[in-house]
């Protein structure tokens, strides 16, 4: 196994961990905000929604332990690579410019993904460890963004997450080789598109309920 | 002040990094640069700078340069944030004075980046890409009479792709002007320009495990699709060249 290590210990075997890791999400992501439009179904549709998924067990379980494997390799990799780059150039420049090329999303890169992490483990103390007894996950749901700071802070997060998936997206494809002139605008184009429907498609339903109550 | 053609001239003020050797501090020293004519390249108004530091006893401003047609990719510095200067498209010694304003700050520094060390002023030594090509960048022929022309057949696409992948002057703006000081378009152009072509592909495989390798070591950083390099790329070499660079790797890598 001596290949597999030497390629993943390289830049680009880092790179290729970041893009494969961060399609995962990608496609987590679109998975999960498709189950989230069923709030707009109502309490029930939202609740048996959460109960259809809970009943699939152990499928459930290994799927929980794919992502954080996801994310653990994501994380690491990203630690390696962030502070390679730091190494890489010891001494800054006085004048730093733009020559056209960086995005606001490439620019804040290691950024936001810090931010997008500290926004998940809060998000799952909210929502996934919580005590479910005598109660439905419309109701945890409903009760939290009651309170206009917790909407506040999802939706500043959902900004974050756009703004990683804008870079994150294109470059993915980039990582793994898919860049041609015949697609790539396609894909950047798509990169935009997800970025707008991620950030607003989850931004809007907390300040759905907070209307709501 | 204006010419007898009618050109004005103007005056700047330098900014310019002095480092005296390798392993001393350097820091940005004002200079002024008085009655450059606008028809001047960057280079050539250096140049006149250094005549006045001379005549006054002074060190002049060490600066790397060779054809001034920006062909050879010896020059090469960071002016005002930009490798390479303002323009696109263009080496240092093809910038002219003329894309500057009369009284502006122009601020000169070296490509920064860890695997290039300074060796004074505004030279760096860029030997790291040297070893880079010599790890792979290459093909090995059979040497013996001279072979028919045409022999073998290559796509006029893939000429065209391979040259374009082979203007690469190797003058390091990719790696100066990459926020990581990467060198994956200068390691893609050379990889692509060869995997291209049919006499390439015999060592491909081993090339680009080779040169990435190599490249790691030399202590360039890591691409993280910024495109900075592209933008700045005298010859405008494109990130495509970085993806086959990646298809390259993950081919040799796993197939």
């Amino acid at each position: 196994m001596n290949w597999l290590l030497d390629i993943i210990e390289s830049s680009i075997g880092k790179k290729l961990l970041m893009a494969l890791t961060g399609l995962g999400f990608c496609v987590f992501l679109f998975g999960h905000l498709a189950g989230n439009l069923t709030i707009y179904g109502g309490k029930d549709a939202f609740n048996s929604y959460a109960e259809h998924l809970h009943s699939l067990g152990p499928i459930l379980t290994v799927a929980e332990i794919g992502l954080l494997v996801f994310a653990m390799v994501h994380i690491l990799s990203g630690i390696f690579l962030f502070w390679g780059n730091l190494k890489a150039r010891p001494q800054r420049y006085v004048i730093n410019k733009s020559a056209g090329g960086r995005t606001i999303g490439s620019r804040t890169m290691p950024y936001t993904g810090f931010l997008v992490l500290l926004f998940v483990i809060f998000h799952l103390m909210n929502f996934h460890f919580v005590d479910k007894t005598n109660t439905t996950i419309f109701q945890i749901v409903q009760n939290a963004f009651s309170d206009p700071i917790y909407v506040g802070i999802y939706v500043a997060a959902m900004l974050v997450v756009g703004i990683h998936v804008s870079h994150g997206f294109w470059s993915a494809f980039q990582t793994l080789g898919a860049n041609h002139p015949k697609y790539m605008p396609l894909i950047k184009g798509l990169s935009i598109c997800f970025s707008l429907i991620v950030g607003m498609g989850f931004g809007f339903l907390p300040i759905y309920f907070l209307f709501m109550s | 002040m204006t010419q007898s053609n009618g050109k004005k001239n103007i005056n700047l003020t330098l900014k310019v990094w002095r480092q005296v050797g390798p392993n001393v501090k350097g820091r940005l020293e004002t200079y002024q640069a008085n009655n450059i004519s606008t028809d001047m390249s960057f280079l050539e108004m250096l140049d006149v700078v250094n005549e006045e530091l001379i005549i006054n006893h002074r060190d002049p401003i060490a600066f790397d340069h060779d054809c001034r047609e920006g062909i050879c990719g010896m020059c090469g510095a960071v002016v005002n944030g930009r490798a390479h200067g303002p323009e696109k498209g263009t080496t240092l010694c093809q910038l002219h004075m003329r894309h500057f304003s009369d009284r502006d700050t122009v601020v000169i520094e070296p490509w920064r980046s860890r695997a290039f060390k300074i060796i004074k002023d505004l030279v760096v030594d860029r030997s790291a890409l040297d070893v880079i090509i010599q790890a792979g960048g290459y093909i090995s022929v059979s040497a013996g009479g001279t072979p028919d022309a045409n022999v073998i057949p290559v796509p006029q696409e893939a000429a065209e792709k391979a040259m374009d992948a082979a203007a690469c002057i190797g003058c390091g703006a990719c790696v100066a002007a990459c926020p990581n000081a990467s060198a994956m378009l200068f390691v893609g152009a050379k990889v692509s320009h060869l995997a291209l072509l049919p006499q390439g592909v015999p060592e491909a495989a081993r090339r680009v495990l080779k040169m990435v390798q190599k490249m790691d070591e030399c202590g360039f950083g890591n691409c993280t699709n910024e495109t900075e390099c592209e933008a700045v790329c005298p010859k405008e070499i494109s990130i495509t060249n970085i993806a086959r660079l990646n298809r390259e790797y993950i081919k040799a890598g796993f197939l």
